[in-house]
């Protein structure tokens, strides 16, 4: 926007002066992500839930499973649906009102990444072909701003999900009824990672923090499963990538990605 | 199964290479593009890409409203990607879906790097694309035409965007994905590309690539990219040039 102030623009030249030093603002490598801590079980009534903190952006993710109808198209398979929300409370730019642009990107980013891994496997969530199945709803609540939230998000939406508990249902006279005390781990096959990439001139930095994604020329964020194979992809920012720079956050996604799942495998329930 | 399509007996690809549509796996669909198309546009563009039918119409630079979104800097770009209820199997609703909004920001954030905005301060350029028939790689044509419908306005650009897809399937990695292939093949990735500048505007992916085919299917889209860009040239100069330059 036109209205940078003044302390922003000597920031940005100074994030820029540190990276031609091969620096950081806060000290990091270029390729190293801020710190992670995920706590699962947060909310109790939820399904599965995640508070996850990567440096100062935080996250709380739940998941509700209920019944519903399947998509006409996909009658064998049960449903997954992520949302995001970045509550007012997170940032002084961010307003209560419908999800903007931003917002719907996140949602759909953290949504594919999940989704196109398999990392759920929803033909084991169907009750009744073509009529009912169960729904896995994960929603994000993004409660501090500081800087990409997409991996935060999606962070926090895998380490729910590895941590969500599935009551039964039973189909009774076309109806679904919950068995109580019955419940069962969520069908885990994979644990996607994403890692987001930020250029800045000529360089890419992993996972950029408030100040640095502030003045990003482009952004890319890939996620890999956990066979080291890349599952999705988007491109965002008012600038592109050459080829040799895509390849090269491709290679950063996979090995940076192997790292974080190490901390998400130890989440309590994880199979893989 | 037999064929790896992700849940379909589609034969997606054949014992001689030949695919569902009849295309070999480095073949785009038939493309056509024409620029200015509509009267009251300042810029537009009409594109067949297979099945796509989509039509684009530029605006600006003109004032912004509303006002505060005007930015003393520079000027902003804003694009609306639209498909019409009519455009697919089942009819869409005409508010827009959080698909479109997604859609439109990933075609404005390709389109901006070749855009000379910072010429224009305070105002805005609007691009409306409506999809009035969908097929697979809808997101890739609307770009394409997006981009010969600003240079037909007369806009300052750095180079064409040109756009072109191409994904995976039968566990070959193939040029210019159709609404077959989407749906039953392993991946699916759009790559918007400045071809002069020889960079990648837009890129996503939707489905499981090793790191080799990743490297193999953005070179193979760029690839398809450039074939683009040599039909957007020519829907330019059949406007402009065609007669002489008198048009």
């Amino acid at each position: 926007m036109g209205n940078v102030s003044l302390i922003d623009q000597l920031k940005g030249q100074k994030i820029h002066d540190l990276l031609e030093q091969g620096k950081r603002v806060d000290g990091r490598s270029f390729d190293e992500p801020r710190q992670l801590t995920i706590e699962t079980g947060v909310i109790p009534k939820a399904e599965g839930s995640a508070r996850v903190h990567l440096g100062d952006t935080e996250v709380v993710t739940g998941i509700k499973v209920q019944p519903d109808k399947p998509f006409p198209d996909l009658g064998d398979k049960g449903i997954f649906i992520c949302t995001a929300e970045i509550l007012p409370l997170a940032h002084p730019d961010a307003e209560p009102g419908p999800p903007g642009e931003d917002v719907i990107e996140l949602a759909r980013v953290v949504d594919r990444g999940i989704r196109e891994s398999g990392m759920v496997d929803l033909a084991q969530l169907v009750l009744e072909k073509d009529k009912t199945v169960l729904g896995i709803f994960a929603d994000s609540s993004i409660i501090d701003h500081a800087g990409n939230l997409f991996d935060a998000c999606s962070y926090a939406t895998t380490a729910a999900l590895l941590s969500t508990k599935i009551p039964k249902w039973e189909m009774q006279d076309d109806v679904p009824v919950k068995v109580e005390g019955q419940e069962s781990d969520a069908p885990i096959t994979t644990i996607p990672v994403s890692i987001t990439m930020g250029r800045i001139g000529e360089h890419i930095i992993v996972d950029p923090n408030a100040d640095e994604w502030s003045c990003l020329d482009a952004r890319i964020t890939i996620t890999t499963n956990s066979d080291g194979n890349i599952c999705a992809l988007q491109k965002g920012g008012k600038d592109g990538f050459t080829l040799e720079q895509l390849v090269k956050c491709g290679e950063t996604s996979v090995t940076v990605g192997a790292k974080i799942r190490e901390t998400l495998k130890e989440i309590k329930g994880a199979s893989q | 199964m037999i064929l790896g399509g992700r849940d379909t007996d589609l034969v997606l690809l054949d014992e001689n290479g030949i695919r569902c549509d009849g295309r070999k796996i480095d073949e785009t669909r038939k493309i056509m593009i024409k620029a200015g198309v509509l009267k009251n546009a300042d810029g537009s563009a009409y594109i067949e890409f297979g099945d796509n039918k989509i039509i684009v119409g530029v605006f600006g630079p003109r004032d912004v409203h509303p006002k505060h979104l005007a930015n003393t800097d520079t000027g902003i770009l804003r694009c609306r990607y639209h498909m019409s209820p009519f455009s697919v199997e089942e009819r869409k609703k005409p508010a827009p879906s959080r698909r479109e909004i997604e859609i439109s920001k990933v075609i404005k954030e390709a389109l901006k790097p070749a855009v000379m905005l910072e010429q224009f301060p305070r105002t805005v350029v609007d691009i409306f694309i409506e999809v009035l028939q969908a097929d697979g790689g809808s997101r890739c044509a609307a770009l394409a035409a997006a981009s010969v419908a600003l240079a037909d306005a007369g806009i300052p650009m750095r180079d064409m965007v040109s756009a072109c897809a191409a994904g995976k399937v039968v566990d070959t990695i193939v040029l210019d994905i159709n609404n077959e292939e989407d749906q039953a093949g392993q991946a699916d990735m759009p790559v918007g590309y400045m071809p002069n500048m020889e960079k990648i505007t837009l890129i996503q992916l939707d489905g499981v690539l090793t790191p080799e085919e990743y490297k193999k299917c953005v070179e193979t889209a760029i690839g398809g990219c450039k074939l683009v860009y040599e039909i957007q040239k020519k829907a330019l100069t059949d406007k402009y040039f065609s007669n002489g330059g008198n048009n």
